[in-house]
């Protein structure tokens, strides 16, 4: 009980829910705690982030938040009431720059201490690209294991929302995958969201977790209270089935999951839905071995499709199950354009593109 | 009740009576001093003046010696004992010395790459010798010296240079890239100014942790020009990080020369626009860096970052890979080797103290030379670490695809292994 009065202290203030403007795109589909974690309180992800920055700054000394606006809550409220719990020198503002942000994390880092570092929007990671993949991501390699940067995991806001257009929309992820030594998370609701953060911050590699910010706030779940992690690395088949295999992360899980809903009903045919969760180093085997069952795969992402992930995965699947292939792997994802502003809703690989995607695979 | 409430109307009446005392220019010259410019106290003027920085006053250059080696000021003399003082001359000239023999193997084509560090030397040593061995150092790629001052062994110059299984860095970078945790440098990477804002952050972490270290970071003035330099800055600045920034201006960033870098006074010019304190120094004058890094260092325990720019020349090419006589005049090195070279400069001081004569020198530059070259010869012969080291490192533990991937390759060399320099490697 002790747990959970003060997680709701930690996370007090944050928001009355508010409905999201334009978020149609998606249904949320709330997973339910493995119960073995015990008490849980109903959480949006916003406050399952929270919590597990909470979580992480009571467990270790050297932990600090920062970023753009964190000290007073973060424009998403992600850091609401770290810096009065933890004090000004632990959870703190730091100038307006990108690539300072990584490169502090980095060498805060390798001095030993863990750094949550905040990148304001995906969208402006890329001046902070230099830092990420020439340093952080090649710093243990590069100096024979005698230092590291394991100790730094950086936040950013991630994915659609419905009006962000160009710059506060994009799904940076492939940008990453491609560079060895850094891994890369994305969580689709808030039980996720604190376990897979948590894991982050204590692996011993530098981490990228990207937050679909349309989560924030729309989505709720029965958070557990206490301090778990969910394994870096492993997919998750969040509805089983038989007939085709469907793979996506963050809020394109639901556009999958409600058509796997859809075509059940329509079609008759149980669709595998799995949430990849880790996109780099990614869960090949259980994508292989559910494709293997099936046959077919279906890959979606919001992320322009010519070198979006799925094209990793689908050269991946391709080798490893030519046999069991019955249909050419299916790809429904951005457009290759830059995120539009009014043009979001025929940008976006929507349930209806997805399924019309789906039913060709199955005639195929 | 209404009693009440107008002893609250009278207390609203005082309030603004208290706030209209103070003239509105008042009101936003304090706010602005107090709040916008860091408590400096600004003042208005109706005088259209808009500053012509040509007509700033540079910033002088700190200097203790001349170039005879006198000190110009003797309370300038930090009176370093006999060993410190050998130990640093000594630590120069075995740098110089390892530079030549390095370059020219480079040229015979026995290791790949190679940077000396001719004309700097007195940076390096001046610098490490203010720092305790257990402040961390970041640096660019040429400030080899300071890995010299701090006992880095021979060997591992030479086992670096050939990446062979010995190297801490495990063959895995270019040449000149060090790294040694024990003697608390981190290892150098080729993209510039990149080491800078991370300083910033090793520098926040001992803040924290009560540890009483600093960090001290190289960087050129080429660097200086990136975008990570004005991060490391103005972080240091605003999280308030014990830190030095030593910044080596030799004149030049390959062959771009200082006029086409930077149009502003140097880059200790900038300092005092991001709140650092700064000072430029003779970079060719041991004690004026000595001097100035030891006086840093008491302000960076305090946590106030200080900027030094060292001012030098760069005698040597940029690297093996660069001939400089295509972009400057030959004369204009040969002036500077001639009039002011560092490692004479502090020689000139040791003779005259009569701890050190021409005999010394001969006979410890041929000491130098002799172990350099058997590190050398030694390093040469050490195989290089096995072809599946590479999968190591990438991360904490190896993942299962590189574990395929290094399987894939292993299989590989099982069959066209004749086709590859196996011979060289474990």
């Amino acid at each position: 009980m002790a747990g959970k009065q003060a997680l709701l202290k930690s996370i007090g203030f944050v928001n009355k829910l508010q409905p999201v403007r334009n978020s149609s795109f998606f249904t949320f589909n709330p997973s339910k705690a493995d119960p073995s974690l015990g008490e849980t309180a109903k959480l949006n992800m916003c406050q399952s982030i929270n919590n597990a920055m909470f979580v992480a700054l009571e467990n270790d000394n050297t932990a600090c938040v920062f970023g753009e606006d964190v000290a007073f809550g973060g424009v998403f409220r992600c850091s609401l009431g770290l810096q009065e719990k933890f004090g000004k020198d632990r959870v703190f503002n730091t100038p307006l720059c990108e690539q300072g942000i990584a490169g502090f994390g980095i060498g805060l880092a390798v001095a030993g201490h863990t750094a949550i570092a905040e990148i304001q929007f995906g969208d402006y990671i890329f001046p902070a690209y230099d830092q990420l993949v020439n340093e952080a991501a090649k710093y243990r390699y590069r100096t024979g294991n005698l230092f590291n940067c394991g100790k730094l995991t950086v936040r950013a806001t991630w994915g659609a929302i419905g009006h962000g257009a160009l710059y506060h929309s994009q799904s940076p992820e492939a940008n990453f995958t491609h560079t060895p030594g850094i891994k890369v998370v994305v969580p689709r609701g808030p039980i996720q969201a604190k376990g897979l953060l948590l894991s982050c911050i204590n692996e011993p590699d530098p981490c990228v977790f990207f937050e679909p910010k349309v989560l924030y706030r729309s989505a709720v779940e029965e958070v557990p209270v206490g301090n778990y992690t969910i394994p870096l690395g492993k997919a998750e088949i969040v509805r089983p089935g038989k007939d085709a295999t469907l793979v996506a992360w963050g809020t394109q899980l639901h556009v999958l999951w409600e058509v796997a809903e859809i075509a059940k009903k329509d079609l008759g045919i149980e669709c595998e839905v799995i949430d990849l969760q880790t996109i780099a180093p990614w869960d090949l085997d259980t994508v292989a071995n559910s494709v293997s069952k099936t046959g077919r795969l279906l890959i979606s992402h919001e992320a322009p499709l010519t070198s979006g992930f799925a094209a990793e995965i689908a050269a991946s699947i391709q080798n490893e199950c030519f046999l069991n292939l019955e249909a050419p792997i299916a790809r429904i994802c951005g457009w290759d354009t830059p995120f539009p502003h009014v043009h979001e809703p025929f940008y976006m690989p929507t349930k209806w593109r997805v399924y019309d995607g789906l039913k060709k695979m199955m005639e195929f | 009740m209404l009693a009440r409430r107008l002893s609250v109307l009278n207390l609203l009446k005082k309030q603004c009576r208290f706030y209209s005392a103070k003239s509105s220019d008042e009101f936003r010259l304090e706010e602005f001093s107090e709040k916008y410019l860091g408590h400096r106290k600004a003042r208005f003027t109706e005088n259209l003046e808009i500053i012509d920085s040509g007509k700033v006053e540079a910033i002088p250059i700190y200097r203790a010696t001349n170039a005879e080696g006198n000190f110009v000021d003797s309370s300038q003399d930090p009176n370093l004992p006999k060993d410190i003082a050998l130990k640093m001359y000594r630590d120069m000239t075995a740098l110089n010395t390892m530079d030549k023999i390095l370059y020219d193997s480079q040229r015979q084509g026995r290791i790949s790459f190679y940077m000396t560090n001719f004309g700097e030397e007195a940076n390096h040593i001046g610098s490490a010798a203010a720092l305790e061995n257990t402040d961390l150092v970041y640096g660019q790629y040429r400030e080899a010296g300071v890995l010299m001052w701090r006992g880095f062994p021979l060997d591992q110059f030479m086992n670096q240079c050939y990446g062979n299984a010995l190297d801490y860095g495990k063959g895995k970078q270019m040449p000149v890239h060090y790294g040694s945790a024990e003697h608390n440098f981190v290892t150098i990477s080729s993209p510039l100014t990149t080491q800078m804002p991370q300083a910033v952050g090793s520098a926040y972490a001992f803040k924290r942790d009560g540890s009483k270290r600093i960090v001290c970071v190289y960087f050129g003035d080429g660097a200086a020009s990136e975008g990570d330099a004005h991060a490391a800055f103005n972080f240091a600045a605003t999280l308030k990080v014990p830190i030095i920034f030593f910044c080596r201006n030799n004149g030049y960033a390959i062959s771009t020369p200082t006029s086409e870098q930077y149009g502003g006074d140097g880059i200790a010019g900038k300092g005092p626009g991001y709140g650092l304190h700064t000072i430029r120094v003779d970079g060719n004058d041991l004690f004026a860096v000595y001097n100035a890094t030891k006086a840093a260092r008491e302000l960076a325990l305090q946590n106030i970052p200080v900027l030094i720019e060292a001012m030098t020349y760069r005698i040597g090419h940029h690297s093996t890979s660069d001939d400089s006589s295509a972009y400057r005049p030959k004369e204009e090195v040969e002036l500077w080797t001639e009039k002011d070279y560092p490692i004479l400069r502090f020689r000139k001081y040791l003779e005259k103290k009569g701890w050190w004569s021409a005999e010394d020198d001969k006979a410890w530059v041929a000491e130098v030379r002799k172990n350099v070259l058997k590190a050398f010869g030694e390093a040469e012969k050490v195989k290089k670490l096995p072809p599946n080291e590479l999968f190591n490192d990438v991360y904490a533990d190896v993942p299962k695809n590189l574990e395929k991937q290094r399987e894939e390759m292993n299989e590989h060399l099982k069959k066209y292994g004749e086709h590859y320099p196996l011979q060289g490697f474990q």
